[in-house]
């Protein structure tokens, strides 16, 4: 069992306590399609092959007020990698990742990396046919990667299944002395907000604490509205750390492109709401970029500059 | 309400008046065999599904009548579960499962007898989408429910659908994309289908996390599912309006 965390985990911590809030960055994904990525091609391949956009990337994020930029390492796991024959390059690609988004990181004063971690696409037995042993090794594969290339914490996100979830934080917990946030997707039922998998807001934040996170949240979504919703109700059961990231609405297709509805303006009018709320870490998921970023960033510099 | 008790109880979980007259009556005047399997499916309970089919089937009750006052009943319950919030996708996909130890043994007897299925499905996730878990899901709900499902599993260009519809005469082809990014080849497929001429053979439904009835109309799609289950009863849908069209 690791005891400390490292330096830069404890001053996040710190931080929150103090009442900062950190902000995240906005989408990988999108930003990557639109700067290369085919349709169908492996997101974690360019940070071997196009090791320059994703620096991009992270330093337009830091540039626009980011605190924290996530590393390119969303579907860096055994089992989705294996889709492009690259399951043996697990280890080295989240390791680059981490690096790319470190060194630039470095450029700046008090920035941070996070690991991202999506979900693996399978389900663990006996609901599906992968061990629970099988899927802590690859867990533990990746975050290594991420650790070695020098992440301050791992951000378990667009999560599901939650015996998933649990075992991914449990990996992390057992073995490395980084932060640990655990952030689910919800869907809006007749009975309220749900995971797929049936757990609401408040069982989530139960679980997932007691599992070893140190802030839970949400991300992805349906709309920045909703977000704020599932935000309100995450902050009236809990006085723990907590993390939201919405995507820019729901996507249309207009001729072919892809519009996400929410502009940079209207999100900023929304998370309002995420900052009287005391949400301790906010972002943008799909759909947003440097500019929802820069205006996310000039109401958490108004909070900030205001403790 | 019901000879078992069990099933009584579930039944309570079915609210709306349409579907507790539709439902109920289906169950109704079921043998309390029947109706424990039914029972049996809405736990997840295979094992006890799978027996009592085979135990049914050597008392000679029809196989048609173990999937329609057995199986069907249950699953039909489950959906509304599903649907309600009151159970989730895991045990959706446990139900699922026990549907299909009951229909392993009957399967074979349906076809052999020359009963039609449901209906034919071709099923694939689009060009450049690798993501397979909605799609087989939906995959094990049809097959539950008596369609019979062709899979031409991930990332499926236009060209490999109308191959796919050319080989196995389908009924409705299903389109599956997790990616945003991908979403845009559910619209290509169909243009394509249009361009060689195939759009009116078939009916085409799409679904999948970021996919909505908005994008799907805009594209023109016959259909949009918006949960495995939801795309069984789309699917019974366009069924029911090709038989109309065919009669």
């Amino acid at each position: 069992m690791v005891q400390k965390l490292k330096p830069n985990a404890q001053k996040i911590l710190h931080d929150i306590k103090s009442k900062k809030i950190f902000l995240l960055d906005g989408a990988t994904g999108t930003y990557l399609q639109d700067n290369g990525l085919e349709p169908g091609g492996c997101p974690e391949l360019m940070n071997k092959k196009n090791s320059d956009v994703i620096s991009s990337m992270a330093d337009i994020y830091f540039k626009n007020g980011s605190d924290i930029v996530l590393t390119n390492s969303f579907g860096g796991n055994k089992y989705r990698l294996r889709h492009y024959g690259l399951d043996n390059e697990v280890f080295e690609l989240n390791k680059l990742s981490a690096i790319l988004a470190k060194e630039i990181s470095e450029k700046y004063i008090e920035k941070f990396v996070f690991g991202s971690i999506g979900p693996t696409g399978e389900f663990l037995e006996p609901l599906g046919s992968v061990s629970e042993a099988d899927m802590y090794e690859a867990f533990a594969n990746q975050m290594s990667g991420l650790l070695e290339g020098g992440v301050d914490g791992f951000l378990i996100e667009t999560q599901i299944a939650t015996e998933e979830t649990k075992l991914a934080i449990k990996v992390a917990k057992e073995n490395f002395n980084v932060l640990i946030l655990a952030s689910a997707v919800y869907d809006k039922g007749p009975k309220g907000y749900f995971t797929m998998f049936g757990l609401t807001p408040k069982e989530s934040l139960q679980i997932f604490f007691e599992s070893g996170a140190h802030v839970v949240g949400t991300n992805c979504g349906n709309g920045s509205e909703n977000m704020v919703e599932i935000a309100k109700q995450l902050r009236s059961f809990t006085d723990n750390p907590l993390i939201v990231q919405a995507n820019a609405g729901i996507p249309k297709i207009k001729k072919q492109d892809i519009i996400y509805p929410e502009s940079p303006e209207f999100m900023k009018e929304k998370y309002k709401e995420l900052i009287k709320n005391k949400i301790n870490f906010i972002g943008g998921c799909c759909g947003t970029n440097s500019e929802h970023i820069r205006l996310f960033h000039d109401l958490i510099r108004n909070h900030n500059e205001s403790i | 309400m019901f000879e078992h008790e069990g099933l009584s109880k579930e039944f309570e979980f079915v609210t709306k008046k349409s579907e507790i007259k539709h439902i109920g009556d289906s169950i109704k005047n079921t043998s309390i065999k029947m109706q424990t399997i039914a029972f049996a499916l809405i736990q997840g309970d295979q094992d006890t599904v799978g027996q009592l089919t085979i135990e049914c089937l050597e008392e000679g009750i029809s196989a048609n009548e173990i999937l329609d006052n057995g199986l069907l009943n249950g699953m039909s319950i489950v959906g509304v579960k599903f649907r309600d919030n009151i159970i989730f996708v895991p045990e959706v996909l446990i139900a699922a499962r026990a549907m299909k130890a009951g229909m392993t043994h009957i399967e074979p007897i349906l076809s052999e007898s020359g009963i039609e299925p449901q209906g034919k499905v071709l099923m694939g996730t689009v060009k450049g989408d690798l993501h397979d878990i909605g799609k087989n899901l939906c995959i094990m709900m049809l097959r539950g429910s008596g369609f019979t499902v062709y899979d031409l599993g991930v990332d499926t260009s236009p060209e490999d659908f109308a191959d796919g519809f050319e080989e196995y005469q389908p009924d409705i082809i299903g389109m599956s994309a997790l990616l945003t990014t991908t979403m845009p080849n559910m619209g290509r497929t169909i243009q394509y289908f249009e361009d060689v001429g195939l759009r009116d053979e078939v009916r085409l439904m799409v679904g999948g996390a970021p996919v909505t009835q908005e994008f799907a109309d805009e594209m023109g799609a016959d259909a949009y599912g918006d949960s495995a289950i939801d795309a069984v009863d789309k699917a019974k849908e366009l069924i029911l309006l090709l038989k109309d069209l065919r009669d």
